[in-house]
């Protein structure tokens, strides 16, 4: 079973009958991803994509024995399914949708602290590409293709600068485990560490592969967690060397606002955390391929 | 999204907190007609720009006389302010607060803000009010105290009173102090807002607890339901290619270097710019059209980056994802029939029908640099700057 999400997954769509949902289905499918089903309130009892459409994330998970889902509601209703998504018992999450307001994100994280460690579903997102295990299975919005099955863990707050990386990758001939998209807001389901943290354990990853940006304290916070608890490589790329302080970079949650947010900062001390630096962008692939060398 | 002190001030009153009597004028005979209204003997004529230290700036004039107000306002308005907020270029003064002046006896800080490491509202206090934040915790950091507020629960009592003891404010005063703080929170909370800084709040000789100075900042994400914040974006305020992009919906900074950016994905597009620093260029702008980057949006970000004179070079940096390469190639050649284009021109595609995109762009007859890699792309618009 690859980290999160496996070729058996059975996955649901919330928000499947609209243009978004539909699309990234199909290509989900297409990639061979297992989707059973999907959720529009009011649409409940009809087909979509031959697939059948639920009103209610509990009703799906009850029909489908479905245990993944993947978001593709307005900004608006996003924390409403997600939280949704966690009382149906859904196990992974992947919320794609840009513009969940910050208060709604905190508000979906003290809902689910009402389970218990190991009943507690895992969030990715929002503003995110996803999580995909090549060869295995896609729940996200990434192009397959670009993909090769292998053995690094990447982590990226982007989605195109995940991409870039995969690329890398694969020119070099090395594969990826798992890609997951953690997306570019301030507050965010999965954090750096938590995702870090699955693949210290996972028995197909032998190096991770962390994209990072300014702003916050999520990148540094995984650096002390390798340090203290990892045997796995980690190498590390932080975007954003020009940015200038206290403007938002595209990303909700780019913005230098406090001390060890930016590029040179974040650089320095996850190199104190024993963590590998890709010095810039396009050595991202060789900088692995040094690493998987040496051990 | 930031809004004017008055704006600030409004907002905040209607949660509880207290603040000087005072009006906002757009001349100077408004100005006399508000000081004559307001009543008292002295006013504070504060040039409305979105940025702090507009003291040191001459954007605050105190005045004893209503005549002094007008005279004030006649020199601020229509004034470009130069802060160490706001860049060289400045901004400019459309609107006058004028206000009762206070009696100070004591300067405290108040802030609030997303803490994002306990992804709660973090408040901060101090009793070094007057300075900027950054500068107490430099030169005063033990006299900042802090409170995390969980937020499901919201501020209780108790959080409020710790701080206003904290602050060592005479205990008839606490509970005034109290109200203040968990009227700025509820402000913070029922309206997305991403800060509120009341900076200095006072005590008035007459031991009153005043706002003296406010600012907020909400949350962009949130704007959708909050339209009477929304309502209160001063457009003027912002630089102007900003403004059209962002009505255009596409996400641009602008920034001193000469190499404009076309890219699609936020990260990639801070790659791209820390490609072109190394390669010894400097970024026109950050500009991220989106993951999807339709050509549409191709057109926009052209239109956009040849209203940049510092523009000596446009680098288009693109991985496509699930749109194709080929798509982008013609919305680019599209851009180019509509846009002209007096600088040299460096494409980078990648990623999905990457051999399609580049044969599309090739068989145009746009003038153009091919590049392969990120850092090739860099390296090659860097290049033609001496060109």
């Amino acid at each position: 079973m690859a980290v999160i999400i496996d070729k058996s997954t059975k996955i649901i769509i919330q928000g499947f009958t609209g243009k978004m949902g539909t699309f990234h289905a199909d290509e989900m499918m297409k990639y061979g991803s297992n989707v059973v089903g999907g959720v529009t309130p009011g649409k409940g009892g009809t087909k979509h994509l031959d697939r059948p459409v639920f009103n209610t994330v509990k009703e799906a998970v009850k029909e489908t024995g479905a245990t993944a889902s993947i978001l593709f509601v307005p900004p608006a209703f996003a924390a409403d399914s997600a939280m949704e998504a966690a009382d149906a018992g859904i196990k992974t999450c992947v919320a794609i949708v840009d513009g969940i307001p910050s208060h709604d994100m905190i508000k979906i994280k003290r809902y689910m602290r009402r389970y218990t460690k190991s009943g507690k579903m895992t969030l990715v997102g929002p503003n995110c590409a996803g999580i995909i295990s090549p060869g295995k299975c896609m729940l996200g919005i990434m192009p397959g293709h670009i993909y090769k099955e292998g053995r690094i863990g990447i982590i990226s707050r982007s989605g195109t600068l995940g991409y870039e990386a995969a690329q890398q990758l694969k020119n070099l001939n090395i594969g990826v485990s798992t890609s997951v998209g953690i997306g570019g807001d301030p507050i965010n389901g999965s954090s750096f560490r938590d995702i870090i943290e699955k693949f210290e354990t996972d028995n197909e990853t032998d190096a991770i592969l962390m994209i990072g940006e300014i702003g916050g304290p999520q990148e540094v916070a995984a650096g002390h967690f390798a340090k203290e608890n990892m045997k796995k490589p980690v190498i590390a790329y932080i975007a954003g060397l020009t940015a200038p302080k206290g403007r938002v970079m595209g990303h909700a949650g780019a913005i230098v606002s406090a001390y060890g947010e930016s590029a040179v900062e974040k650089v320095e001390l996850l190199k104190e955390c024993g963590v590998t630096i890709s010095k810039n962008p396009s050595v991202m692939g060789d900088t692995v391929k040094k690493v998987l060398g040496k051990s | 999204m930031d809004i004017h002190e008055y704006q600030a001030k409004k907002i905040l009153s209607s949660f509880g907190v207290t603040i000087p009597r005072g009006g906002i004028v757009y001349s100077p005979e408004n100005a006399e007609n508000k000081a004559r209204e307001i009543g008292g003997s002295k006013w504070v004529a504060k040039a409305q720009i979105h940025s702090g230290a507009r003291g040191k700036a001459g954007g605050i004039i105190v005045c004893n006389s209503p005549l002094e107000v007008a005279q004030a306002t006649d020199k601020l308005l229509g004034k470009k302010l130069v802060t160490n907020q706001t860049g060289p270029e400045g901004k400019i003064v459309n609107r006058i607060y004028i206000e009762e002046a206070t009696d100070i006896e004591k300067e405290l800080y108040l802030g609030l803000v997303f803490d994002r490491s306990s992804e709660s509202i973090m408040i901060v206090a101090s009793t070094e009010g007057g300075m900027s934040v950054e500068e107490i915790s430099k030169e005063k950091p033990e006299t900042i105290i802090r409170s995390k507020i969980e937020v499901a629960v919201g501020i209780q009592n108790f959080q409020a009173r710790e701080l206003a003891f904290g602050l060592g404010i005479e205990p008839a005063l606490i509970p005034r102090v109290s109200d203040t703080i968990v009227g700025c929170y509820k402000a913070f909370s029922e309206l997305d807002a991403t800060m509120v800084e009341v900076n200095p709040l006072v005590i008035s000789k007459q031991k009153q607890i005043l706002a003296l100075d406010c600012k907020m900042s909400f949350d962009n994400n949130a704007m959708f339901r909050r339209s009477q914040v929304s309502e209160l974006r001063d457009k003027t305020q912002e630089e102007t290619k900003e403004v059209y992009a962002s009505d255009r919906g596409l996400n641009y900074v602008s920034l001193d270097g000469n190499i404009g950016n076309i890219i699609n994905g936020a990260g990639l597009a801070m790659a791209s710019m820390d490609m072109i620093k190394l390669a010894g260029g400097s970024p026109a702008n950050f500009l991220d059209v989106g993951g999807g980057a339709t050509p549409e949006k191709i057109v926009k970000a052209f239109r956009l980056i040849t209203m940049d004179d510092k523009v000596r070079v446009i680098l288009v940096n693109i991985f496509a994802g699930i749109n194709r390469c080929d798509w982008v190639a013609e919305g680019i050649v599209q851009a180019l029939q509509k846009i002209e284009v007096k600088v040299p021109l460096v494409i980078r595609l990648a990623g999905t029908n990457v051999e399609k995109g580049n044969e599309i762009l090739k068989k145009s007859k746009i003038k153009y640099i091919e590049a392969n890699t990120l850092e090739d792309a860099a390296n090659k618009a860097v290049k033609a700057l001496g060109k």
